[in-house]
């Protein structure tokens, strides 16, 4: 058994994390892949949450974490549905292909 | 958890991640996301949050991540030719996340952080849930009707244009 990972290193797995999801939401152009990476960024900040619930040892970094998932849920039922409706009007889910509201 | 197990899960965690983005094919973004969630998942475990660990999987790889798989499917998307941004773009946000992710473990690294001894049944389900239905009660009532309105609006977004 070797020595346990400290906890700065979750944390610095959860910075690279959240970099990786910036980077996605701003080079891909597929909508999809956007919200895709917008959920990575929301999870590398929960990892931090409970890094931190871990750290102090207080467990109010679960609950924020709990109601993080939730609104997340809530969020990809709307986005997804808005996505779908896109494609329906526009045969597209290219986001450079998107750029008026109105049409 | 030990540091090496620690370093196997986090370089897979990383691959998963860099798959969402460079992957063609929205699929196989997906089955990247779904990787990456189960592995943050068995990262939570390794930090004593056991109910959170489950509920990660249960909600982002049991149902997030199939709504993402069946919009994809419903849209029967054909693999990108161009899925990135101009390159210039694509430098400039490459830049930007790496300064991101050194900026912040540059400040986490040098922070000292302990791993206190716990008290019994730390990040189960009861003391959790204590808390839950105390000090976050009206959080709690909000975020059902948060999940009420969203339902509604999905289902009136989603049908089909009446006009």
């Amino acid at each position: 058994m070797t020595a346990p990972a400290p906890l700065a290193w979750y944390l610095v797995l959860s910075a690279v994390l959240f970099g990786i999801g910036v980077v996605g939401v701003l080079a891909r152009r597929n909508l999809i892949v956007v919200f895709m990476a917008i959920e990575l960024m929301l999870n590398a900040v929960n990892l931090t949450f409970v890094t931190f619930a871990r750290a102090r040892p207080s467990m109010d970094g679960h609950v924020i974490v709990f109601f993080v998932m939730a609104v997340a849920a809530a969020e990809a039922a709307v986005g997804l549905a808005i996505i779908l409706q896109l494609f329906r009007a526009r045969e597209t889910v290219n986001a450079d292909e998107v750029t008026t509201l109105r049409w | 958890m030990s540091a090496v197990l620690f370093l196997v899960i986090a370089a897979l965690t990383v691959l998963g991640a860099f798959t969402v983005v460079v992957a063609r094919s929205p699929v196989y973004s997906a089955l990247g996301l779904v990787g990456t969630l189960f592995l943050i998942a068995v990262l939570f475990l390794s930090l004593d949050a056991q109910l959170l660990g489950f509920l990660q999987i249960i909600v982002y790889a049991g149902a997030i991540v199939v709504l993402f798989l069946f919009v994809i499917m419903l849209l029967n998307l054909q693999a990108e030719l161009e899925t990135l941004s101009a390159p210039g773009l694509v430098a400039a946000a490459a830049l930007g996340g790496l300064a991101l992710a050194g900026l912040v473990a540059f400040g986490v690294v040098r922070t000292p952080l302990g791993a206190p001894a716990l008290a019994d049944g730390f990040g189960n389900t009861v003391p959790v849930a204590e808390l839950l239905f105390t000090t976050y009660l009206l959080p709690f009532e909000l975020t059902s009707v948060l999940l009420l309105v969203a339902i509604i609006g999905a289902v009136v977004i989603g049908k089909k244009r009446l006009a």
